[in-house]
């Protein structure tokens, strides 16, 4: 006899089978009795399937699971108990376990909307600027005087350039 | 400007001169985002939650259609102005439920509310009376790209906007209309409905969002994905099945009244008798009976000016309203006794309704 199915949140055995079919995709979930009514499964206009795959898909493999934000500290656990990121560095260091969960969730998985210009274009000038203070330092360590110059008066462009109020945080 | 003083005036949904619409009641749109190199607010301890209210709230202050706006952290409003902003969409549950360090900005036309330290540094929201998808687009975009001069949002150039929530990735937005379709749950269509529209990536909810139940016969329809498409490809799909829907409802209002005419126009015309007469109503009865009042007026039983009186009763009624109009604070049962009475008085010269009109159509 095939071993019965466990409930995707809390590993009871499982005797909900739900099945959606958003935008063309099929969404596959198993629950217990007391998950499926703890998630409202049984009310057709409060609940949503998008939010109880991300949880029960987000069992992180043994390769995630040692897995800590190197920013906020957030573990792959945390992610799986809350279904929510610490911080935006979460997605580099968790975009592994994110990929697979992505092409369910979302049309796609690329973003083709909207893009912050003037964020984008400081984010750059602030990198610029971190290169030319190094190559600053470089250059006097070695006794290039002329090219610390250089960098000095192209630091002082850059940093008239940026009008920032509000100056990024420090890491 | 004091959140007090904001609340003692209409909001757009009570304002009377802005309901002009009938099966949508208001549009909204939200966008969510983060400052780069922080902490979500769920991850942030205090300091750090502090130090991210007191950045956003100096830039949302200063952006251009927030002049002469209200602001608020969570802890300087009493439990029934929180209660209040919630049932006038201008705040959420969870930002009312906050532990601190959190806080909103609300415009004076209490069109537009940024919400600091919520699930994400920043909601965006912008509220119109009616379906009015693209100039809610215009004027969220617009204040989007103002903070974003101030503000080093937290984006990545293959997935969008980060969130908190994946659910929210790309975009960050979620467009939603507010429907009232009773015709459609009288003729027991409405699973049907629910149905189909989360096959095209919607979503259907109640009146105050998740969780929340559906009395009025009021739905808020919105997207559920945000990534993988432009905020327009969104916003069309919306409103193309925001136009579907609103045919299904005039096609099950017109069934309705061909094969049982007596029997909704014996609901509208009890309701009528229960507003007037009751003394005892609690929210869900009222919105169910204003709900079916509204029908009437859509179906010429009253005048058409009188859908702004419904519209403004729709949000009074709610229990925050009603304490605060009634200056004190009450349970649930004294609640009802009030909200029957507020009712009774605006029915008492409210117009006739004219049956006529109806079985000549």
């Amino acid at each position: 006899m095939p071993s019965p199915l466990k409930c995707s949140l809390c590993k009871q055995p499982a005797t909900v089978h739900l099945t959606q079919i958003v935008s063309g995709k099929v969404h596959k979930v198993d629950l217990c009795e007391s998950c499926a009514q703890a998630k409202g499964v049984t009310d057709p206009n409060g609940f949503s399937l998008a939010d109880l795959l991300l949880k029960a898909s987000l069992n992180p493999g043994p390769s995630a699971a040692g897995l800590r934000c190197e920013q906020c500290g957030a573990t792959a656990a945390d992610f799986k108990k809350h279904g929510r990121f610490g911080c935006p560095h979460c997605y580099v260091t968790y975009a592994g376990l994110l990929a697979p969960l992505l092409e369910n969730m979302h049309k796609g998985v690329s973003h083709t909307g909207k893009v912050p210009r003037r964020a984008l274009e400081r984010k750059s000038l602030y990198d610029r600027l971190t290169k030319l203070e190094l190559d600053l330092n470089e250059a006097i360590k070695s006794e290039r005087y002329e090219d610390a110059a250089r960098a000095r008066d192209e630091i002082h462009q850059v940093r008239q350039s940026i009008t920032p109020e509000i100056r990024p945080a420090k890491r | 400007m004091k959140i007090a003083d904001l609340l003692a005036t209409p909001s757009e949904l009570t304002d009377t001169a802005s309901s002009k619409t009938a099966i949508v009641l208001m549009t909204r749109i939200r966008l969510a985002r983060n400052l780069d190199g922080r902490s979500f607010p769920g991850r942030a301890k205090a300091v750090q939650r502090g130090q991210v209210l007191e950045v956003c709230r100096a830039a949302v202050e200063a952006a251009g259609p927030m002049k002469r706006a209200a602001s608020a952290t969570v802890e300087e409003l009493s439990d029934l102005e929180r209660q209040m902003l919630v049932e006038r969409h201008l705040i959420s549950r969870e930002l009312s439920g906050s532990s601190g360090q959190a806080g909103v900005v609300i415009n004076k036309e209490q069109t537009v509310s940024v919400m600091i330290n919520e699930e994400d540094h920043l909601r965006l929201q912008v509220l119109r009376s009616g379906l009015q998808l693209k100039k809610a687009w215009a004027a969220i975009d617009g204040l989007d790209t103002e903070l974003e001069e101030r503000l080093d949002y937290a984006f990545s150039p293959t997935l969008g906007y980060l969130t908190a929530c994946p659910t929210n990735l790309g975009t960050g937005m979620r467009a939603s209309a507010m429907m009232h379709l009773p015709a459609l749950v009288i003729s027991g269509q409405m699973e049907r409905i629910v149905r189909a529209v989360n096959q095209l990536g919607l979503v259907v909810r109640g009146l105050f969002g998740e969780g929340s139940d559906a009395s009025g016969s009021i739905f808020q329809i919105s997207n559920q994905t945000t990534l993988g498409e432009s905020e327009e490809q969104i916003l069309q799909r919306l409103g193309s099945v925001l136009n579907t829907i609103n045919e299904h409802e005039l096609n099950a209002r017109a069934k309705l009244l061909e094969t049982d005419a007596h029997k909704l126009l014996d609901k509208i015309g009890r309701a009528y008798g229960i507003l007037q007469h009751s003394h005892l109503l609690s929210s869900s009865e009222a919105m169910n009976l204003l709900s079916l009042l509204r029908l009437g007026i859509d179906l010429g039983v009253f005048p058409a000016a009188t859908r702004a009186i419904i519209d403004r009763l729709l949000i009074e009624c709610q229990p925050g309203h009603l304490q605060h109009a009634a200056k004190g604070t009450f349970e649930p049962g004294q609640r009802d006794v009030l909200r029957s009475g507020l009712l009774r008085s605006e029915f008492a010269n409210f117009a006739k309704p004219d049956f006529m009109v109806v079985g000549r159509n």
